[in-house]
């Protein structure tokens, strides 16, 4: 059975597990959401604990996630890891800081003594749930826009501009899609406070809230998703490696993968039935609508840009330095050892899943605030 | 390959590189043992059910959330340094080295992440049962995570189960299960974890220890002190142990760290180990380094050949043989090393220039040449010394590398001293007459700290000028990055961290100040 499993087929497996893990990061980037309105949401300071509260009992799987998407990026695609944070220096430092000052702000921000004051750390996680969300949106969009750089012979990078990486903010597309990825962060932070908090007051907040924020993802979202299906993408010749401008490359990925259509659609149905059922139905349970469709719209996106002979992270500067699934993977024996380990996730599901539940069983409320040992 | 390497854009990388490391490992031995001292007090809660044990249980979980998130907050960076800053080397190797990063990330900060939040807001919410296994699992993966970590620093000390591939440029994995069990590997995973086992202990002694100096919290410090005391004696004695192990692993595996560890400039039989001493740079050099001579030292005779070879007639290379060669040992002269990485890097040039020419042939043989066990052997295993310039440049800071050594070793025995005496008083019950002892367990806090970060130096300068031995030295990994970014983020990581620090250590001082009533 193991000769059958040849190394073309590992490629789109670990692009699949990395579409997956992508695509749970930025459903669980609902932590970040919800971070970025710790100032505008709450009425008073309980609220903003509680907020807090409910964020902060969920920000480790995000964290964790980003860590396992760079660590499974690193072990199934290392060129993308070496050109792309090699390059990208200054736009992946960027992010990284803003999820350091995450890590401690949640543990710290009411200890007695913590030195820089509760605002401090409270201004930290806004900027983690602004920042954070934003970036990574506009790094994930050079995924279709192309990046400037240029590999030698011996695979090392040279990146064409001195800006490393923060000349992307200067494309309007991957400014739509950082705010699209922020505006969706906000969009299911705002149901899942709706879904996980007791408060009459917050959740009609939210409620109000939730309107402007899904609109304003609609208009970034739809900018993006159209001008991507118009543009040309970076196709490559499976045969000679060789990368060339293909006409609607993106559309034609659509139309020739009808399964990646169906779930991009199916996502897209997923978030606005989400969004609906909270607005005009009043319903609590709107994030796991929208949860389940920004998972499966942002994980046929990745298969968009990374399957049917495309280069999932081209250079714009130099084509023919561009990445493919086939350029930047790992050895066969690699990915066949990390096929073999990535077995194990449904079981890390299984558990997530039980002890997720087990922890929001119950909804937070005031009195929990004031009861409960553990708060932040 | 390397065109122009930019000394001012390395060093910064290095730094860089070394002020995060060393910020990490402040609170990872912290997160490793006191997971573990954690569990066993909630076992021993959910066995008896004396409310007490919870109560203890529940405030050195308290210390353990303020360490925790600032280990997590420094860790990340770690992991996405070797990429930003060190692109080259990821490229170079990230076949192998990135497997075990992956499946840290899977199988060990999942199980953490997930059970850690069951762990603090769990004990009203789920059973007894579920919420022990929780904390079970915490410090479960706490330790997986230090395994693949140090799988993959193993492997950078002791480069196995590879081969090398021309058309990619890179080092391919053959073998995972080479990689895993790596010697360099295990007992670094076995010395690295004993010791953040140690340092918890110290940690929960010493604390305890200030309660009792206090006049407080009689029943907790006692009963922490009991627990700490014999997990930190057993953890202490494994220390020992396997250092010793790890020192003879290193012989074998980095001979120049070895003996620059000890100092050692001319090899020879029934060599001695130094217990203490003090070096000072002669008028003698080896190439254009100074060599370091012993101003004063005390050593046990024909020890260092005892650990080595198991006898007093083994021979321990020294310095000097390592550089120049010893016709008489077998033991090559690193300018004949160059040579051969040099033949090795100029056939990469070559099967390049083939492929390009559509030479199909010639870069089909070269690449069969990589292949081959004899030159593997007899060239490539020396590839990276084709990017050193003279022969001495193997050799790393001897000074550094001897005194953290030394340093490390006599707080490794203090500490199992301290230990032995924390149980004897208690079982005699005159912990509490000897104020003297509590004064001495207080401040003894820090020294694992010291001890541990002597380690990672000795570890990671003593091997020195090699980011993977004898096949990448670091000139030839790092990111090709203008040195101004580099310093700019230096000095960026060095104040968040440092204000990350000092409100750790303040928010810490007042929890233990509040106690477990708070």
């Amino acid at each position: 059975m193991t000769l059958m499993i040849s190394h073309i087929f590992l490629q789109h497996y670990w692009w699949i597990i990395i579409s997956l893990l992508a695509s749970l990061l930025v459903f669980l980037m609902f932590v970040q959401g919800g971070q970025s309105m710790i100032f505008s949401l709450p009425k008073n300071n309980l609220q903003k604990t509680m907020i807090v509260n409910a964020m902060g009992r969920k920000w480790e799987f995000t964290f964790t996630t980003l860590v396992t998407f760079g660590g499974a990026f690193f072990a199934s695609f290392p060129l993308f890891y070496s050109a792309s944070f090699g390059g990208a220096y200054w736009v992946w430092i960027a992010i990284l800081f803003s999820f350091i000052i995450q890590a401690i702000a949640y543990e710290y921000r009411s200890k007695p003594a913590n030195v820089l004051g509760q605002r401090t750390f409270d201004i930290f996680l806004f900027l983690n749930g602004s920042i954070g969300p934003f970036l990574i949106g506009v790094a994930v969009a050079t995924f279709f826009t192309g990046s400037q750089f240029s590999l030698n012979e011996m695979n090392q990078v040279k990146w064409a501009t001195p800006w490393r990486g923060l000349e992307a903010l200067l494309s309007g597309r991957n400014i739509a899609l950082g705010l699209a990825v922020l505006f969706l962060a906000r969009t299911n932070g705002l149901l899942y406070i709706i879904n996980s908090v007791d408060d009459k007051e917050l959740i009609d907040n939210s409620n109000r809230k939730l309107v402007m924020n899904s609109i304003a993802f609609l208009v970034f979202f739809l900018f993006f998703i159209i001008t991507l299906l118009l543009s040309q993408g970076f196709a490559f010749d499976k045969v000679t490696g060789i990368v060339s401008m293909e006409k609607y490359k993106y559309l034609h990925n659509l139309i020739q993968m009808p399964l990646v259509l169906i779930i991009f659609l199916a996502g897209v149905t997923g978030v606005l039935s989400g969004i609906g059922i909270t607005i005009f139905k009043g319903s609590r349970i709107g994030i796991w609508y929208c949860g389940t469709g920004t998972v499966l719209a942002v994980f046929a996106l990745f298969l968009t840009a990374g399957f049917n002979g495309t280069a999932f992270y081209p250079s714009a500067y130099d084509l023919n330095s561009s990445l493919t699934i086939v350029k930047a993977s790992s050895s066969l024996i690699t990915l066949k050892t990390m096929m073999y380990v990535s077995f194990i996730v449904p079981f890390v599901f299984a558990y997530i899943w039980y002890a997720w539940k087990s922890i929001n069983d119950k909804r937070i409320t005031a009195e929990e605030m004031k009861s409960e040992g553990h708060v932040y | 390959m390397i065109e122009n390497v930019d000394l001012t854009l390395l060093d910064w990388s290095r730094a860089q590189f070394a002020l995060t490391a060393i910020y990490h490992w402040l609170f990872v031995p912290l997160t490793l043992g006191l997971s573990f001292i954690i569990a066993i007090m909630e076992t021993i809660y959910v066995r008896t059910g004396n409310e007490e044990w919870k109560r203890i249980t529940r405030f050195w979980m308290t210390l353990f959330g303020i360490n925790f998130a600032i280990g997590i907050a420094t860790g990340i960076i770690l992991e996405f340094e070797f990429g930003t800053n060190w692109s080259n080397y990821s490229w170079f190797v990230g076949d192998i080295f990135g497997a075990p990063l992956a499946i840290e990330g899977i199988l060990a900060f999942f199980l953490e992440s997930t059970f850690v939040a069951v762990m603090f807001f769990g004990w009203n919410k789920v059973s007894k049962k579920f919420h022990l296994v929780s904390s079970w699992l915490v410090a479960i993966g706490a330790s997986l995570s230090a395994l693949w970590i140090l799988v993959a620093n193993g492997w950078m000390q002791n480069p196995v189960g590879m081969v090398f591939n021309p058309e990619t440029a890179r080092n391919e994995m053959v073998s995972f299960w080479q990689v895993l069990f790596n010697e360099v590997a295990v007992s670094k995973f076995l010395h690295t974890i004993s010791s953040g086992f140690l340092l918890a202990s110290m940690f929960v002694l010493g604390i305890s220890a200030y309660y009792l100096l206090r006049k407080r919290e009689d029943f907790l410090a006692k009963r922490s002190i009991l627990i700490a005391g014999i997990f930190g004696l057993f953890s202490s004695l494994l220390v020992a142990y396997t250092g010793d192990s790890s020192a003879r692993t290193l012989a074998k595996a980095q001979p120049v760290k070895f003996a620059a560890f000890e100092a050692l400039y001319e090899g020879r039989q029934n060599a001695g180990l130094i217990a203490v001493g003090v070096l000072k740079e002669s008028d003698r050099k080896l190439g254009e380094k100074a060599v370091n001579d012993f101003v004063f030292k005390i050593q046990i005779p024909g020890f260092l050949s005892v650990m080595t070879g198991g006898d007093k007639d083994t021979y321990v290379p020294g310095l000097y043989d390592l550089v120049n060669g010893n016709a008489s040992q077998g033991i090559m002269p690193v300018s004949e090393k160059i040579t051969r990485g040099r033949t090795a890097r100029d056939l990469l040039a070559e099967y390049k220039a083939a492929k390009q020419n559509n030479d199909l042939q010639k870069a089909e043989s070269i690449s069969g040449m990589f292949r081959d066990k004899k030159f593997i052997d007899d060239y490539f295993r020396y590839f990276g010394y084709a990017f050193l310039g003279k022969p001495e440049e193997v050799v790393p800071n001897v000074k550094v590398t001897f005194y953290t050594f030394h340093l490390m070793v006599m707080l490794g025995f203090y500490f199992i001293l301290v230990f032995a005496l924390a149980l004897f008083f208690l079982f005699r019950g005159t912990l509490i007459k000897n104020r003297w002892f509590l004064w001495v367990a207080l401040c003894s806090i820090l020294l694992p700290y010291v001890a541990g970060e002597m380690g990672w130096v000795l570890a990671e300068m003593g091997r020195q000028p090699w980011i993977i031995q004898d096949l990448m030295p670091v000139s030839a990994a790092v990111s090709q990055i203008g040195s101004g970014s580099v310093i700019t983020t230096f000095m960026l990581f060095a104040v968040l961290f440092t204000l990350l620090l000092i409100a750790e250590v303040s928010i810490m001082i007042r929890q233990i100040k509040l106690g477990p009533n708070h």
